[in-house]
């Protein structure tokens, strides 16, 4: 029971920031029907970031996350402008699967070209600090973490419904071309929306490296666990992409502490297996149009 | 695909490749050969589901690995009597891994597009993981070997050679059979709408899971011979996502839903693949060119090599025709049909 318990705390912990990953992935297959497949290279090349800039300037990871953020938005942007863009509509869903994979070996080849492919991992301070609850443990860098990405995720939330660009952004995931109507500018939405979904990454994979070692091909772990969490919330949902991340976390921490953590992989694909036989559009996708 | 000449086409493209062994080559040239056999193969079987469907599969190396496994676990469970046995057992395996496909696809094709390429890559990972896990079957990292093949080093590469010739056959002979018969037809219907295609009665799930099953059985052949033929088989290389991707690549760049696109697909990528292997040595830099060929195709030849000549080549024709006529009421019905083929 212990086991368990702990299992569950360090499950939600974590899969806050799965979830904070996971909702910039399904914001740009909202937006733009394009699933990225470079979301997680995007993360580990974040990670990437902020290691170097604690090694070099000796930033913290958490206040290294506007520089991160900044440089993904613009990474992002870049990549729809110059891959996404020029697809043809009508093979554009097929296609995009292929140039994001592109894209990730892109990033996975520069990145073991500049950082070796060697395991990294950040070292602060408060690396190994922890709070002891009721006898359980808590460590503090997971809680920091998850703090940080509950607050990315209310800063989104704001984005998306305060604001035009918000606006903008709902009104397309709901119906594209009623939008474009109205005057929305796909185009910028669809680069913006990129981008926004590429500045979650890095938020989430500049603290990356304070929770897990990593190294260039990491991102391969994170393409099925991410596209596991977007499918079971419900493709275009962020709310869901929310609940899968800690559903998938939360199950994968229990399997690791009471059965063996190299079977926890295993966990969400059975989580996921169940939800298509039930509900094959996901727990919050709707049938046709993504739903924020 | 028009009667003789394509009948002759096969024949002669058949005989040479049949012939190719005879004339001394180095073994880096027949190692080469092996190779581009092994993924002309694997993207013939792929364009069956990808190609003909639409159900653009991410999950074929799980098969290929599959494959491979089973023949290592075979020979780890009969002593070896010749060195042909193996290849005696493929249809064995094929079939093995085509009903191993039937549940997956059925479970699989539940879902449409997008989902459907995110849980099959999904299996791809959980095979990778179960390879590294499960210990007593497959050795896990350590990895699990196989006897090597007693053939004279000489002319080591031959038997694989000529397997592989036989098996990319028998997958171009079910392309082409396929895309003559009412399961092409059947399949096409699918790929363009599969609700309707369901409303006026084609047997929707039959066709998809049939024709799945026939393509990681395939695939789980060629992972066999790929095994036995490297006589030591790694999780990450059995079951790497970069197969995959590969044969998708192959056949996008050979053009989807072709008799031919994939194998000239898997000639002209493996080909440079391993050029660029020997150039730029290292994985990274080798990495970077290959995804930026990869993109480089995607954005120039969105729909295949194939397919873009041959609409070059009909609307030729069809100018041709036009010029020389030149019936008035031909015209406006060929720039109809132009402006559509250009858009």
């Amino acid at each position: 029971m212990h086991s368990l318990i702990q299992g569950v705390i360090l499950g939600v912990l974590t899969g806050g920031v799965y979830a904070l990953m996971a909702s910039g992935q399904t914001l740009i297959f909202g937006v733009m029907k394009v699933l990225n497949l470079a979301q997680g290279a995007m993360v580990i090349l974040s990670a990437y970031l902020a290691y170097q800039l604690h090694s070099s300037f000796g930033i913290d990871p958490f206040a290294a996350i506007p520089i991160t953020t900044a440089g993904l938005f613009l990474l992002g942007v870049t990549v729809e402008v110059l891959f996404l863009r020029p697809l043809r509509r009508e093979d554009r869903a097929e296609l995009s699967l292929l140039v994001t994979f592109a894209i990730a070996l892109l990033l996975e080849g520069v990145m073991s070209l500049v950082w070796k492919t060697n395991y990294r991992s950040i070292d602060t301070s408060y690396a190994n600090g922890s709070w002891t609850v009721f006898g359980y443990q808590i460590t503090l860098v997971r809680l920091w973490a998850f703090l940080m990405s509950a607050g990315a995720l209310g800063l989104l939330y704001l984005l998306l419904n305060k604001t035009r660009f918000g606006r903008a952004v709902r009104a397309t995931v709901q119906n594209p071309e009623s939008a474009r109507l109205l005057g929305v500018e796909s185009t910028r939405v669809s680069a913006f929306g990129f981008g926004l979904g590429a500045a979650t990454a890095a938020a989430a994979g500049s603290v990356y490296g304070l929770l897990y070692a990593f190294y260039p091909g990491s991102h391969y772990d994170l393409i099925s666990l991410l596209l596991s969490i977007i499918i079971l919330g419900g493709l275009g949902s962020i709310g869901g992409a929310i609940i899968g991340g800690l559903v998938v976390a939360t199950s994968s921490a229990i399997v690791a502490s009471t059965v063996s953590a190299a079977w926890s992989p295993m966990a969400f694909f059975a989580v996921l297996i169940v939800v298509l036989l039930v509900r094959p559009r996901g727990l919050f996708g709707t049938a046709a149009r993504g739903a924020i | 695909m028009k009667g003789v000449p394509g009948m002759a086409r096969a024949v002669v493209f058949f005989a040479l490749l049949a012939s190719l062994p005879s004339f001394n080559l180095a073994h880096w040239v027949l190692n080469l050969l092996v190779f581009t056999l092994i993924y002309a193969v694997m993207s013939s079987a792929w364009n069956l589901v990808g190609g003909f469907t639409g159900y653009p599969s991410l999950g074929h190396a799980a098969f290929f690995g599959v494959g491979a496994y089973a023949v290592a676990l075979w020979f780890k469970h009969h002593a070896i009597t010749s060195g042909y046995e193996p290849f005696v057992v493929l249809p064995m395996i094929g079939l093995f891994a085509a009903v191993l496909g039937i549940p997956i696809a059925a479970i699989a094709m539940r879902t449409r597009f997008d989902v459907f390429a995110i849980v099959t890559i999904t299996l791809l990972f959980v095979a990778q993981t179960l390879a590294f896990n499960l210990h007593g079957l497959t050795g896990g990292a350590q990895g699990i070997s196989i006897t090597v093949a007693p053939f004279p080093p000489a002319t080591f590469e031959r038997p694989y050679y000529y397997v592989l010739v036989a098996l990319l056959g028998l997958a171009m002979g079910i392309t082409f059979l396929t895309m003559r018969s009412k399961l092409g037809l059947s399949l096409a219907a699918v790929r363009a709408d599969e609700d309707k295609a369901r409303g006026i009665g084609v047997r929707v799930t039959g066709v998809k899971l049939l024709v799945f099953a026939v393509s990681v059985g395939l695939t789980a052949m060629v992972g066999a011979v790929w095994a036995y033929y490297e006589s030591f088989i790694y999780p990450q290389f059995a079951i790497d996502p970069l197969i995959t991707i590969a044969i998708v690549l192959m056949t996008f760049l050979g053009g989807r839903g072709t008799l031919w696109g994939p194998v000239l697909g898997a000639g002209i990528l493996e080909g440079a693949q391993q050029l660029f292997a020997y150039w730029l040595g290292g994985s990274q830099v080798y990495l970077i060119a290959y995804a930026a060929v990869f993109l480089v195709i995607m954005l120039l030849l969105p729909r295949g090599i194939l397919p873009t000549i041959q609409d070059r080549i009909r609307r030729r024709r069809r100018r041709g025709t036009v010029n020389a006529v030149a019936v008035p009421p031909a015209l406006p019905r060929a720039e109809v049909t132009v402006g559509g083929g250009a858009a």
